[in-house]
């Protein structure tokens, strides 16, 4: 399936649109990382929290739950907002 | 020196080595590693290297690299003279750890950054928030590195900085929760934070790190087991003022030919211990009344153990942590601690307010030696006669974090 990347990851993957695979969030992340080493940690902590900057939507719903499956058929955007100055 | 940096050369830009891990030069500016004394500036928005020529009279700025990104602390490899490591937290995007292998050429991230284990169940969960300092590792042991983070964490890699473990004889200690400030309350910007691991260069086994919760605290064992090292240092904002632990030490560091003479500056002054004896004195005492002996970061002479830098910064009232009057001043021991002498000659005389981080000073290892700090607003100011007269060596960087002295191989 489709999955955009957001522009602060792009130097991961270089480029704003992927392909990856996975039944379910969680194993969709997890190709992600397979093809682009370290991408997963930008988005995820290491007890498997979504960072508080980063948003993922399943066609268009957001989604917080890695677990939430997917049949492939999804498409998939990460968004990173910011805060600050 | 001059007053202001001289333009940094023009160069093309650096052309990206066969790395699937090489990190978009998008993402940085090419640098130009050259031989000579260099401040390594980590600031809230990326790193510059301040360059200076032989005689430390001409300053250039190079960089930025990673634009955006709080560089906490960037420390060169002593052991290799090329290995660069940046403590980094990319945008909001979490901690990670930069490598460069070419002196600042190029860069990569680290494949295992530094993280905590998952918890297991019952276990309070903890994620790293900052990369926060960094250490090389003892000579002995030419590929290990330290890194302290917040929460207080410690780490190590022996990979030159590639992949980090969990130091679990401090991160599972069974007083890891006595000693630390709870993570869901910690009042430090940032977090409370690890950091001053110091190695004895006698014995990689010993050593000793600092935390802004806790104090100091010291291991024989090369990080199996850990034990304060606080008698003596006051926490005046605790109900038992000189407690086992829970002391604020802001940095603390060990004299490299001396090992057994600790400086550390504390929430609460500046003392000096020197082992095996366990009890500060606080040297601070000797600092003139209006003035006072609070501030962040402490700098020792690379040869005479007897002296040592302070930048005192105003403790009183709701704690401004700026220059005392608006005056800045770096002050300077010859005798351990006895007594200081002022040195101002250069800086600002009045309406100067200015705040220097725990790891914004910095001292080279040149004879007489050059002293450095560097500022929340952005300037680097150096003193290249041990701290009698000041200039400032560049200015409008971002709020500075760190900077180090280093000196990259011919």
């Amino acid at each position: 399936m489709k999955v955009g990347i957001p522009e602060p990851l792009r130097g991961y993957t270089r480029a704003l649109e992927v392909e990856a695979r996975g039944a379910s969030v969680h194993e969709l992340l997890d190709d992600l990382e397979r093809q682009y080493p370290g991408i997963r940690f930008r988005m995820v902590d290491e007890q498997d929290r979504l960072r508080p900057h980063v948003r993922i939507f399943v066609d268009r719903r957001r989604v917080s739950d890695l677990s939430t499956p997917l049949d492939g058929s999804e498409d998939v955007q990460v968004l990173q907002a910011l805060s600050g100055g | 020196m001059s007053d202001l940096p001289a333009s940094p050369p023009p160069a093309p830009p650096a052309a990206p080595p066969p790395d699937a891990h090489y990190l978009d030069p998008g993402r940085h500016h090419p640098v130009h590693p050259r031989p000579g004394l260099t401040l390594l500036v980590g600031t809230r928005k990326g790193a510059w290297f301040l360059r200076a020529d032989r005689a430390r009279e001409q300053w250039s700025l190079d960089g930025p690299v990673f634009l955006g990104n709080v560089v906490h602390h960037a420390v060169l490899d002593p052991r290799d003279g090329q290995t660069l490591l940046l403590a980094a937290r990319a945008g909001h995007l979490g901690p990670t750890v930069f490598r460069s292998q070419d002196g600042g050429h190029g860069f990569v991230e680290a494949a295992r950054p530094p993280a905590f284990p998952k918890a297991r169940e019952g276990e309070r969960a903890r994620s790293v928030d900052q990369v926060f300092w960094l250490t090389p590792g003892h000579p002995s042991e030419p590929e290990s590195w330290y890194a302290g983070t917040s929460p207080e964490g410690l780490f190590k890699s022996d990979d030159g900085g590639d992949h980090w473990e969990s130091v679990e004889g401090w991160n599972a200690h069974p007083s890891y929760w006595d000693w630390t400030e709870d993570p869901d309350e910690q009042g430090t910007p940032d977090g409370s934070p690890l950091h001053s691991v110091r190695i004895d260069p006698r014995d990689k086994s010993h050593m000793y790190l600092a935390t802004s919760g806790g104090g100091v605290f010291e291991s024989t064992d090369q990080g199996k087991g850990w034990a304060p090292l606080n008698e003596g240092v006051e926490a005046n904002f605790l109900p038992d003022p000189y407690p086992e632990t829970g002391q604020d030490t802001h940095c603390l560091d060990l004299h490299p030919l001396a090992p057994d003479v600790l400086y550390q500056q504390n929430h609460c002054g500046i003392y000096r211990l020197e082992r095996p004896a366990r009890r500060w004195t606080r040297i601070g005492d000797n600092m003139p009344k209006d003035v006072g002996d609070i501030g962040f970061p402490i700098g020792l002479h690379p040869r005479d153990p007897a002296t040592a830098w302070v930048f005192p910064m105003d403790g009183t009232d709701v704690w401004p942590r700026t220059s005392p009057g608006g005056r800045p001043a770096v002050y300077r021991t010859r005798d351990g601690g006895k007594s200081w002498e002022r040195g101002d000659r250069g800086l600002p005389p009045e309406q100067a307010w200015l705040t220097v981080k725990r790891q914004c000073m910095a001292v080279d290892a040149k004879d007489p030696v050059g002293v450095y700090f560097a500022t929340t607003n952005g300037e680097v100011w150096g003193s290249r006669d041990e701290g009698e007269s000041w200039r400032c060596l560049a200015r409008h960087l971002p709020h500075v974090y760190s900077i180090e002295a280093v000196e990259f191989p011919e």
